[in-house]
């Protein structure tokens, strides 16, 4: 299909897109690695010198380091497979025929609108507070003992909430896909006695393996960054429980000023992304192909 | 879809609409109740001064702190006049970032500025930021509960005589506990307590040579009687309650006793926020006869970038925002319970003041009892009560934080966290380059 | 028989979706109550539920402490920029990928999504220095160029996946009837694409609109949008839950409105990709 004239047009097409992100990509990053060899002290000016790879060094070997990267890692994957298997059921749920889908619907996609910052003090001091909160009235109220949620489970605490925010997410592009899919193949399947069971596994999951990769690759690159979340409720703790790398360059660079250490921690980060990249395409990659 | 593009359009349009100039003073401030009074009486400044309009950035502390000083490192230029804590002002002047205040006007009467506060502002007997508000802190404490509980809160307590009393309050079936302290990591949140409740303990952040010293008796102590104290009179969640959380737990009335920020003191006592306004009384920090007391030293500054091209109509700001008079306005306008409290001597000494204001006389006590040249009982190399004032100081006490929070959580062991915290505090250190 | 099946079978599943939606919304529900009382009764326990003394003493503060119309039209202009020039470029971009892919058309999308990577925060120096020698701090401009950069990968990426999804051999036989691209791409690609086409829009419309990073450290005054709006409230000394409850509904009303717009419009396209 790919024909010379094709093949041309397909590169003039997508040069404009490919030329702004490398720009945007290289000039960043240039910087970034030239920063990442300085002792650059925002609050210290003037005493940028060369120090080769010292801040990687101490990057590295943070003992938060190791810990902030089992975090991260806990936090993208739950995070994921929640917002995957839930994102599936809710789409099914609203392709439904429903009386007030349009309803339905803006309910389901809503959290979505919600600041990422509004969201974690919505649900820390409103629904998730051991004394004040909602959820601390309902236990009490059914006789049993309130959870003490960010001290208690605080890495679980933060992935319930991110996974409330990235929910819809999931829900909004497996739903349209879900709506491209062929009636006709639909109750094709029905009329030959296919239970609703088989029709899911066998008609429905295959044409949303597309854009289920999708979703797990464009949640990753979201959910590695994931921060503000972590700064309203715990602030990284208790102890180093809910410090994820973003969180860790943060601290680095906005906590510290250490813009050489940030800079060498963002490199790193950029390394480790890549790497989970590299791990997901293997794993669900042959969906991206033609 | 034609509408919606239709209207993005449209709104694009009407945005490219500028406005003409006078002198635009863009002013960044914390959105604590004090500062945004101000904002609301900018007219009171521009119809005394029609050449200067102002604009304003108010944000939430940490946002405000990282906007902030990005842009003066970096010479942004994006602010003529910033609200700065007495953490930054003597780095930055150091730096040379700040310029000093030398025209706030010639009633602006500087010896008039609380001796403490002032002293943390100065660099070389110069002022480089004009102090807004000043706080300390105090404990507060329900008149109630202690009277049902048969106890008398001294006005000095001692650390051992809180102890006590929290356990006898707490009725943890009322959802009533003897103590709210804070707990949330940060070097602002729980660190700033901890470090103001270890000068009392006479334990220090650092010894003259700056070596960290959490591995000594004074530290264990301190952290063992906060851990000890909070596990049997403390709310649940304490680990992720600050200021807000408490107060918010406090008003509700749910804590027989909160040590914090002596500003509290007009929150929990206004009606309309506080369900337990009446019964509110108020004793200094408790102590340890080590001479000490754990109550800390802040406060909100205006101060002026260096190089900034409008310094002239951002001195006139200072001097019309800091001023006895301004006193006066928010005195007309809301009320004296309402002024910016703890910058100036003669406010102390207004009786209207300390009629409206029955935590006023403790407010001042607590101000001079914490000095930011000798914090602590032993010796230090650093200014600064419940902080050093050094640019590592929110790295490290972030961490240190993190691990003393564990600790409330019961994540990890008192040892272990005191441990983590040495570690942290002597790599940062080294990082540094003041200790080897 | 079939008619009543289907009858249960639409209750059962208006019942359990407007369930889940209900308990998926309910933190929001529960912000816009608390926005209605005052500070004191929104961290009151037990909780009230509708029975408290409503009031809009919130929405007054907020209204007279900030400028919010200047917020807002400041946030529909960077992220309706964003998003639409961040179209502009993707589409070709997408439609070329999607229907003449190449051997490297897989690497370019896995190296678009990689520009991503880089934490914001560790390229806030550089960028701000960057933005500081420009003259873009503190712009409209300087705010779209940098989202409409963010989201492109992701916006891509979401067009790619929708366009893969129409079936070839339509426009294959739009080519044999002797379409050329430009109108291939007008009269057949387009149409059908417009579910993903409106979805991709809403969703980087709303990543736009709620990106607080860039946002807030790259605008002053003159471009703020309303994330800075919302940071002005949150977590100041003192009460704040009900004002900040306030300032969030009145920062998500002007999506909630497009996002009820642009719902319909993905049922729209629904029913005219099923035609066919």
């Amino acid at each position: 299909m790919s024909t010379r004239q094709t093949r041309v047009l397909g590169r003039v097409l997508t040069a404009p897109s490919v030329g702004l992100l490398f720009v945007w990509m290289i000039v960043p990053l240039a910087m970034t690695i030239y920063f990442s060899t300085l002792r650059y002290n925002l609050l210290n000016p003037g005493t940028e010198d060369f120090i080769g790879l010292e801040n990687y060094v101490y990057f590295l070997t943070d003992p938060a380091f190791l810990a902030s990267l089992r975090n991260t890692l806990v936090l993208v994957g739950s995070v994921l497979l929640i917002t995957v298997v839930l994102g599936t059921g809710v789409a099914l749920l609203i392709d439904q025929p429903i009386f007030g889908r349009n309803i339905v619907r803006l309910l389901v996609i809503a959290p979505f609108f919600v600041m990422p910052t509004v969201s974690a003090l919505v649900w820390k001091n409103l629904l998730m507070h051991p004394v004040s909160g909602l959820f601390a009235w309902i236990a009490t109220s059914l006789g049993l003992r309130p959870i003490d949620w960010f001290a208690e489970m605080p890495l679980f605490s933060i992935i319930l909430i991110v996974s409330w925010q990235w929910l819809p997410f999931a829900s909004l592009i497996l739903l349209t896909a879900l709506q491209s899919l062929d009636e006709e193949q639909k109750e094709a399947a029905e009329m030959d006695g296919a239970k609703a069971f088989s029709t899911f596994f066998y008609i429905t999951l295959p044409h949303l393996a597309r854009p289920i990769t999708v979703v797990i690759l464009i949640e990753t690159i979201f959910l590695l960054t994931v921060f503000a979340e972590i700064f309203v409720t715990t602030g990284g703790g208790p102890g180093l429980q809910t410090t994820n790398i973003a969180f860790l360059i943060y601290s680095q660079a906005l906590i510290q000023y250490d813009v050489g250490g940030a800079s060498a921690g963002g490199l790193v980060a950029v390394v480790l992304a890549n790497i989970v990249a590299m791990f997901l395409v293997r794993m669900v990659g042959k969906n991206l192909e033609t | 879809m034609k509408r919606f593009l239709g209207a993005l359009l449209g709104a694009a349009s009407l945005m490219s609409v500028s406005q003409a100039l006078a002198e635009t003073l863009t002013i960044a401030t914390v959105n604590n109740g004090d500062m945004v009074r101000m904002q609301a009486l900018t007219d009171e400044f521009t119809k005394k001064n029609p050449d200067i309009t102002v604009k304003w950035v108010t944000l939430e502390e940490n946002v405000l702190r990282q906007r902030v000083t990005t842009d003066i490192a970096t010479k942004g230029g994006q602010f003529d006049v910033l609200t700065i804590g007495t953490y930054e002002v003597p780095i930055w002047a150091k730096q040379n970032w700040l310029l000093p205040l030398a025209n706030l006007g010639a009633d602006y009467d500087a010896n008039d500025i609380l001796p403490q506060i002032r002293a943390a502002v100065s660099a070389d007997n110069k002022l480089y930021a004009a102090p807004f508000y000043g706080e300390s802190s105090m404990t507060m404490y329900r008149k109630d509960l202690f009277q049902k509980a048969g106890l008398t809160m001294p006005e000095k307590p001692t650390w051992d005589f809180i102890v006590d009393a929290a356990k006898k309050i707490t009725d943890k079936s009322k959802d009533v506990y003897g103590i709210c302290l804070r707990g949330k990591a940060g070097w602002g949140e729980n660190m700033a307590f901890l470090t103001a409740m270890s000068n009392s303990f006479g334990a220090r952040w650092f010894d003259e040579k700056w070596q960290p010293q959490f591995n000594t008796p004074e530290w264990k102590d301190t952290l063992t009687t906060y851990v000890n104290l909070m596990k049997e009179a403390g709310p649940p969640g304490a680990s992720s309650n600050g200021f807000n959380e408490n107060l918010a737990l406090f008003n509700a009335g749910k804590c027989g006793m909160w040590i914090d920020a002596t500003v509290a003191a007009s929150f929990v006592t206004n009606p309309k926020d506080s369900k337990v306004a009446d019964q509110v009384g108020f004793a200094m920090a408790p102590n340890k006869g080590l001479g000490k007391n754990a109550n800390w030293l802040w406060a909100w500054n205006l101060a002026i970038p260096a190089g900034s091209k409008k310094a002239a109509a951002a001195e006139k700001f200072i001097g019309w925002a800091t001023s006895k008079d301004y006193l006066q306005l928010v005195a007309s306008k809301d009320g004296w319970a309402n002024v910016p409290p703890g910058t100036r001597t003669s406010l102390y000494n207004n009786p209207e003041y300390q009629k409206a204001a029955p935590f006023a006389k403790l407010t001042l006590e607590s101000i001079n009892s914490a000095d930011p040249n000798q914090p602590t009982v032993k010796p230090v190399p650093y200014k600064g009560v419940q902080y050093a004032a050094i640019p590592e100081f929110q790295g490290i006490g972030t961490q240190v934080g993190q691990q003393f929070s564990a600790a409330l959580s019961g994540a990890t062991s008192i040892d272990a966290a005191l441990q983590a915290a040495q570690a942290a505090t002597e790599r940062e250190m080294k990082r540094g380059g003041y200790i080897k | 028989m079939a008619r009543r099946t289907t009858t249960t079978h639409a209750v059962v599943s208006t019942g359990a979706a407007w369930l889940v939606g209900l308990i998926i919304f309910f933190p929001i529900l529960w912000m816009i109550l608390a926005s209605f009382k005052t500070e004191l009764e929104a961290f009151a326990t037990p909780p009230s539920f509708l029975f408290f003394e409503w009031t809009t003493e919130n929405y007054g503060i907020v209204q007279e402490r900030s400028d919010y119309m200047h917020h807002a039209m400041n946030s529909l202009t960077i992220a309706g920029g964003s998003v639409l020039i961040a179209m502009l470029f993707a589409i070709p971009a997408a439609y070329a990928m999607a229907f003449a892919p190449t051997e490297r058309t897989r690497g370019t999308l896995l190296w678009m999504l990689s520009t991503k990577m880089m934490p914001p925060v560790g390229v806030l120096v550089p960028i701000y220095l960057v933005f500081r020698d420009l003259g873009l701090l503190d712009t409209r401009t300087g705010l779209i160029i940098v989202l409409c950069l963010g989201n492109l990968p992701i916006v891509i990426w979401m067009l790619f996946t929708y366009f893969k999804e129409i079936p070839k051999d339509i426009l294959e036989a739009a080519r044999m009837d002797g379409a050329t691209i430009l109108k291939e791409l007008a009269f057949v690609l387009t149409p059908m694409a417009v579910p993903g086409i409106a979805s991709t829009l809403l969703l980087n419309f709303i990543l736009a609109w709620n990106e607080a990073f860039w946002t807030l450290n790259l605008s002053t005054s003159n471009a703020a949008p309303l994330t800075v709006f919302i940071a002005s409230y949150s977590s100041p000394e003192g009460l704040f839950w009900a004002k900040l409850s306030a300032a969030s509904t009145l920062a998500i009303a002007p999506i909630l409105i497009l996002g009820w717009f642009s719902q319909k419009q993905l049922v729209r396209g629904l029913t005219f990709g099923a035609v066919k």
